[in-house]
């Protein structure tokens, strides 16, 4: 279907899209890469009004990595960018991972690691590891700026903590922890180019072979990505061995509260937890022993 | 309301007045006639839609034309340089990589987004670089030789 006819808007600060989003009201919606949105258009399950594109604002197309502090990842950087950037690469090899298995090439020449979280999607694959690394959005909208931790972002499908006039500016990523080792894990039926069936994403804080402290976090088996904490008990203080995994894999796929759709059933997405947690635990506390 | 815009494309220059809902893919096939670029799916699933932006590659269905004033695109028919054919259509030919057709110009165009970037890819990143492409006839199999041929007779040029 040929989207409708609407007006562009290319503000050229962050401000001026924020007013521009309250003064066009309803209708009128953000875009960065647009690989989501105009999707939504041409299927018709979305009627803009307006489109506000953000690729004229200078200052949040940047990946920029400060040691001691973190890093921050800006609204249009692409996916791309994210994914073959070398401090993302040597600091937050998840991330990474993450970025480079979303969708396709061209998908990942336009679209934005900001944007693939604000679309919501229950599997989004650049969710889970940063929620398990603590990263948190930042929000600027007409009352000012706030902070929102990537853990309390989602509230349901294609639904977030953003309100009418707000828009993700940038996601900052704390420096990885000493002793700290990340795992992104997804899989899906047709290889590279489908949506995840189920994803993982662990950070591990270890001493020695004794895990520290953990965070394992699902995708596309609730409705937002989830913690998995009661399987997160079952490591934390606990030498990792081949028991400890399946057992916190069964303690993940417990907890998960998976659907039945087009591209698995809610059984096999249970099974799935089991095997990709463990998996993205023992990767994660491998990584950990690198640094 | 139309806006006006300026495209580069293949080295020309156009001014256009456009819909702002009009995707780059329209506007190639529909004002300018270039028709090589193909519309499959019109959601970014099938890759035949494929053209550059600034050297990296788009698809043309899921950009607006609007966003892409001002810069330089690359299309399929920008690949040969006049009746000489681009060392990856040559080894798509040799290769056999063309059954009906539908899907190559946007293969060749990922094939050019990879070995712009990366002249000595490995069989992983060729099938990695079009994942993004569906080709309905030939499995694959003589798509990834074809880049792969490319690959080495580009790097011969380069030598040479």
């Amino acid at each position: 279907m040929k989207p409708t006819k609407f007006d562009y808007y290319t503000p050229e600060t962050i401000e001026d899209a924020c007013k521009l989003l309250v003064d066009l009201g309803d209708g009128a919606y953000v875009m960065a890469g647009g690989t989501d949105l105009l999707v939504k258009m041409h299927r018709g399950v979305l009627r803009a009004k307006a489109i506000i594109h953000l690729q004229k604002i200078k200052g949040i197309d940047g990946i920029t990595y400060k040691k001691g502090k973190g890093l921050t990842i800006g609204a249009t950087a692409c996916l791309t960018d994210v994914g073959n950037h070398p401090d993302i690469k040597a600091k937050y090899p998840a991330i990474s991972k993450a970025a480079l298995c979303t969708a396709n090439t061209q998908i990942r020449n336009m679209g934005t690691l900001v944007g693939n979280l604000c679309n919501a999607a229950p599997s989004a694959d650049n969710a889970p590891a940063l929620i398990t690394m603590g990263a948190v959005a930042t929000l600027k909208g007409p009352d000012g700026e706030r902070e929102v931790p990537l853990d309390e972002f989602f509230k349901g499908p294609g639904m977030t903590v953003i309100n009418k006039g707000e828009i993700v500016s940038s996601i900052f990523v704390p420096d990885p922890p000493k002793g700290s080792g990340t795992s992104y894990q997804y899989l899906s039926a047709r290889g590279k180019v489908d949506i995840a069936a189920v994803c993982v994403g662990a950070t591990m804080i270890m001493d020695g072979d004794v895990c520290k402290d953990a965070r394992i976090v699902l995708g596309a088996v609730a409705p937002v990505p989830m913690r998995a904490k009661e399987a997160e008990k079952v490591v934390i203080g606990n030498r990792l061995a081949t028991e400890l995994l399946e057992r916190l894999g069964l303690e993940a796929s417990k907890e998960s509260m998976p659907i039945t759709d087009m591209r698995a059933t809610a059984e096999y997405r249970k099974i799935l937890v089991a095997v990709l947690s463990a998996r993205a635990v023992e990767e994660a506390a491998k990584d950990a022993q690198k640094r | 309301m139309k806006q006006v815009i300026t495209l580069n494309v293949n080295g020309d220059t156009y001014s256009l007045a456009i819909e702002p809902s009009k995707t780059l893919n329209e506007v190639l096939r529909e004002d300018l006639n270039l028709t090589g670029t193909k519309l499959g799916c019109g959601d970014g699933d099938c890759g035949a839609c494929t053209v550059l932006v600034n050297g990296r590659s788009v698809s043309s269905c899921l950009t607006l034309a609007v966003s892409v004033d001002g810069k330089e695109i690359t299309t399929i028919e920008g690949l040969a340089s006049g009746e000489e054919l681009h060392p990856i259509q040559e080894a798509f030919i040799e290769h056999g990589a063309i059954q009906c057709g539908f899907c190559s110009a946007g293969m060749e165009m990922s094939a050019l987004n990879l070995l712009n970037q990366n002249s000595e890819p490995t069989e992983d990143d060729i099938r990695n670089a079009i994942s993004g492409n569906l080709c309905r006839c030939t499995g694959y199999y003589k798509i990834v030789d074809a880049i792969g041929a490319a690959a080495k007779k580009m790097k011969e040029i380069k030598k040479s």
